[in-house]
């Protein structure tokens, strides 16, 4: 890789994020749009290449980590919340980043979703929701509507879809954001704003698989699509933001639904890591001393 | 064994107070320095049910519990029932006269010593005091003074006030006088020896061999009879600075643990087989991405729940076929409760070296056994190898390559964070820039390529770990071959095999994966009638070892109903197998709760 993590001089831009690999997606794909809002993101943060990590798990959109100039882990499908927590906890001075799909995250990794976000570690958790299953080749997700057609539902889903957004506010998520795809530098900010959060942060991303979704396309977003931001909407009022996580039909609402900065985050209540990162530590064994007070307690 | 070796066995019901009485007695014994190794044989309950203690006391250290009960601590009628004839001749039973009376034939030779609570306690309706009667009565048919039972039970119950430390020790006194006056003490005293001993279980043991090999990062999902691990080092975290997490699901504990390795922290999870189970698809991972991390499973009975207190060597075939697909791995099974401090440190170096998972095999009698062993033997300033990593720039890496191909197949391991070495690691096969195309693996070369690096490691692998270990004459008869916790066990069998004249020796496994072919031929070549001892049902390691070295064993010694062997067990099957009269050998478990 040319562009290989060097330090760079300069205040680093957008470009200095791009990978070295073209992504792999369908052309006119919604998660070409999520990549570039996120390079615009990392690097207005004024950090380095080399300060960030973006671990993902498996599917079409957790293919970023390799179009990406950070650090990266591409894991097991469902399991890069749990990663990811690992790798902040080991390495808590860099930046995480989360990337997958509705499936990954929603589906098989569900678990690790509701029990991160509990936690509140200081991680963005990008969700590129395109209510399908899109490496698989088109079956229903967690997110699919009712009644939608897929090739594992050909007459139609008969299952409620679940609602990322309320669940990640009722869970304890301290900043729930939805973007769309559609519209990168709207998308751009609100990353930003999610890295520079101090505590579990989700962005869930309209992201449309044009290749298996015919109902949840770029024309349908676009006509439903409104922003919050614009609505006068107060993200400190929890039961304001679960109300406009409820809403959808004609309009559909994207951007900050919820920010609470009151809440320490995980890393700051754990005074292990007070003194800096674990994974760094060189001087590893245990002192005599330590060792005689151990010693001690099996006397 | 040494010429002091005693047995006592406590039963009652959970909740009794065997839980602590008998690590109290343990810790009595280590401050007289006395060798101790305990077995639990419990039931998956908090209240009702049974538990029996069996505490092997020796001047000597000892590692099982040997073959006799030389006092039985009976706590309830349902103790009595259960093991007076367990009590070996010259034996003693213990036990409260008001609600627990033997029934039926008393063995011969065996004492009955009952107590009466409600006399000795002045109707005291603190039950639970019973256990420290009964104890003070034991010391002093043991030949100990009170002195060390007074002397904990001042300092356990200080923070209750000077009433409740007069009501215990008194008890014990009570108990104490009431032996010297009605009760036969054993012909043996418990010795006083110059060196106070600790403590200790086989879980602690391997979270202090952690702690000792520098684990930062620790998590876990609660599961018996792994969950010792967890409480120690939730216990020590702060001090050591080491964090700890519990987990959602072990599905969870395997990947963080695998997210906080690839950080750079050393990292450690544990678990038992099912939860194991649940880790596979992670390890298979760590294999892949090449990162260094400890996963001990504390095997139970299996399969699928099965026996959640009681166990068996049943897991090695799970731990072999862990995850889909071929990479590095080392399983490593520890053979007595103390060596799980040292496994831990020798398995991290070798992780770390190979960038690849380890597995740690212990079993519920070694991990919740109990110990007593003299802490001097605790090595502290563990050597600590991190292997080929790269922490900071050296600005000489302009083409850095994560998984470059080299000849020993290990590639030097930049942990993210580090300047000019950027890379992704990935699930997915990948070339030596750990670049994810997946398209690229539709070549066969690179594919090729980057397989044999990996596998390459597995050479210096099996050249590190050291051949099995053989004790007892070379060119004995009969050779006990065995994996794990049932080391001192088959020397203690071999021992008494050779004192009734049949010549014997043991060639004990601790490495169990990869296996050097030669290596281990050179010391199984030795072998004129070889009986492979293990507790499971199929013979797992026998078909393993068979797999990977042609080895056919002459007998079978197999044990699969949840309690531990007894060295008697070993000494009688290799006898029926020498006489011709079995190949496989299946001892009967007297000792019932």
């Amino acid at each position: 890789m040319a562009n290989d993590g060097k330090p760079i001089k300069a205040a680093p831009t957008a470009k200095d994020f791009k990978g070295n690999i073209a992504p792999d997606w369908c052309p006119g794909c919604g998660d070409f749009g999520v990549l570039r809002a996120l390079e615009m993101a990392c690097a207005k943060t004024g950090r380095e290449p080399h300060e960030f990590i973006t671990i993902s798990g498996i599917g079409c959109s957790s293919n970023l980590p390799g179009f990406i100039n950070t650090y990266g882990m591409h894991t097991l499908h469902g399991r890069s919340l749990a990663v990811a927590t690992g790798m902040k906890l080991s390495n808590h001075e860099m930046k995480v980043i989360v990337t997958g799909g509705d499936g990954d995250g929603y589906g098989i990794g569900g678990n690790h979703f509701l029990h991160t976000v509990r936690r509140n570690i200081d991680l963005m958790y990008i969700v590129m929701n395109n209510q399908i299953y899109g490496l698989t080749i088109g079956q229903t997700s967690p997110t699919s509507r009712m009644g939608m057609k897929t090739k594992s539902t050909p007459f139609g889903s008969i299952e409620q879809p679940l609602n990322p957004l309320a669940l990640a506010i009722l869970s304890g998520a301290t900043y729930v954001a939805r973007g769309f795809s559609g519209d990168t530098k709207h998308l751009s900010e609100l990353m930003y704003r999610a890295i520079e959060h101090n505590g579990f942060a989700l962005v869930d991303v309209f992201s449309p698989c044009i290749t298996f979704n015919k109902d949840n396309t770029f024309a349908f977003f676009k006509q439903r699509v409104n922003k919050l931001e614009e609505e006068g909407h107060d993200p400190t009022d929890m039961q304001a933001a679960l109300q406009q996580a409820m809403i959808w039909g004609d309009e559909i609402p994207i951007g900050l639904f919820y920010e609470d900065t009151t809440r320490d985050a995980l890393e700051d209540l754990e005074p292990v890591l007070q003194d800096g990162a674990i994974g760094r530590k060189t001087d590893l064994a245990i002192t005599k001393e330590q060792g005689e007070s151990i010693v001690k307690q099996m006397m | 064994m040494g010429n002091y070796d005693f047995a006592i066995g406590m039963g009652g019901a959970p909740g009794q107070g065997i839980e602590s009485s008998g690590p109290l007695l343990l810790r009595i014994c280590a401050r007289r320095g006395i060798y101790a190794f305990t077995y639990s044989a419990y039931q998956s309950l908090i209240r009702g049910g049974h538990t029996f203690l069996t505490m092997r006391l020796s001047s000597e250290p000892v590692a099982n519990h040997g073959d006799k009960i030389d006092l039985v601590i009976a706590l309830n009628q349902d103790a009595m029932d259960k093991h007076l004839q367990n009590v070996a001749p010259g034996g003693a039973i213990l036990y409260n006269s008001d609600n627990t009376k033997p029934e039926g034939d008393v063995p011969e030779g065996v004492q009955l010593c009952p107590l009466s609570f409600k006399e000795l306690s002045n109707n005291s309706r603190n039950r639970i005091m019973l256990n420290t009667l009964l104890l003070g009565a034991a010391l002093n048919m043991l030949g100990a003074g009170l002195e060390q039972l007074e002397n904990i039970l001042t300092i356990q119950f200080q923070r209750k006030g000077q009433d409740v430390v007069d009501e215990n020790v008194g008890i014990a006194r009570a108990g104490f006088d009431h032996a010297a006056e009605h009760f036969t003490p054993f012909p043996t005293s418990l010795p006083m020896q110059d060196k106070p001993l600790a403590v200790t279980t086989g879980n602690d043991m391997m979270a202090m061999g952690g702690a000792a090999a520098g684990v930062k990062f620790y998590c876990a999902y609660p599961m018996s009879p792994s969950t010792g691990v967890l409480h120690w080092m939730a216990t020590n975290a702060r001090d050591l600075g080491i964090m700890v997490r519990q987990v959602e699901d072990e599905i969870g504990v395997a990947n963080m643990a695998i997210g906080a390795a690839h950080g750079g922290a050393r990292a450690m999870c544990a678990t038992s087989g099912g939860g194991f189970a649940l880790m596979t698809e992670a390890i298979g991972s760590a294999g892949m991405m090449e990162i260094p991390v400890v996963i001990i499973n504390v095997q139970r009975g299996g399969p699928s729940t099965g026996l959640p207190t009681k166990t068996e060597q049943g897991d090695l075939w799970q731990l072999l076929g862990a995850s889909q697909g071929d990479f590095p791995k080392i399983i490593v099974a520890p053979t007595s409760i103390v060596d799980g401090f040292t496994v831990i440190p020798e398995l991290f170096n070798l992780v770390d070296k190979y960038q690849c998972p380890g597995m740690v095999l212990s079993d519920l009698t070694l991990s919740m056994g109990y110990t007593n062993f003299d802490p001097d033997h605790l090595k502290w300033d563990q050597e600590i190898d991190r292997g080929e990593i790269i922490t900071e720039d050296n600005g000489s890496d302009e083409n850095y390559q994560r998984f470059k191909i080299t000849d020993s197949g290990i590639s030097p391991r930049a942990l993210p964070g580090t300047p000019g070495h950027v890379h992704v690691v990935a699930t997915d096969d990948h070339d030596e820039d750990g670049v994810l195309i997946s398209d690229e693996f539709t070549n066969p070369h690179k594919r090729r390529d980057i397989m044999e690096k990996r596998q390459r490691k597995m050479d210096g692998i099996m050249a590190d770990l050291p051949a099995p270990t053989l004790t007892g004459p070379e060119d004995a008869d009969i050779t006990l071959i065995g994996w794990g916790s049932t080391d001192s066990l088959l020397d203690e069998a071999a021992s008494l095999l050779r004192a009734e004249g049949y010549s014997t020796n043991h060639i004990h496994f601790r490495w169990l994966y990869p296996l050097d072919e030669e290596k281990v031929n050179a010391v199984l070549a030795k072998c004129k009638r070889g009986i492979i001892v293990e507790g499971n049902y199929t013979g797992q390691f026998a078909r393993f070892l068979r797999g990977e070295t042609g080895f056919n064993a002459d007998g079978h010694i197999r044990k699969y109903d949840g309690e531990p062997f007894m060295p008697h067990h070993i000494v009688d099957g290799a006898k029926e197998i020498e006489a011709g009269k079995t190949e496989l050998y299946i001892p009967y478990q007297e000792i019932v709760v």
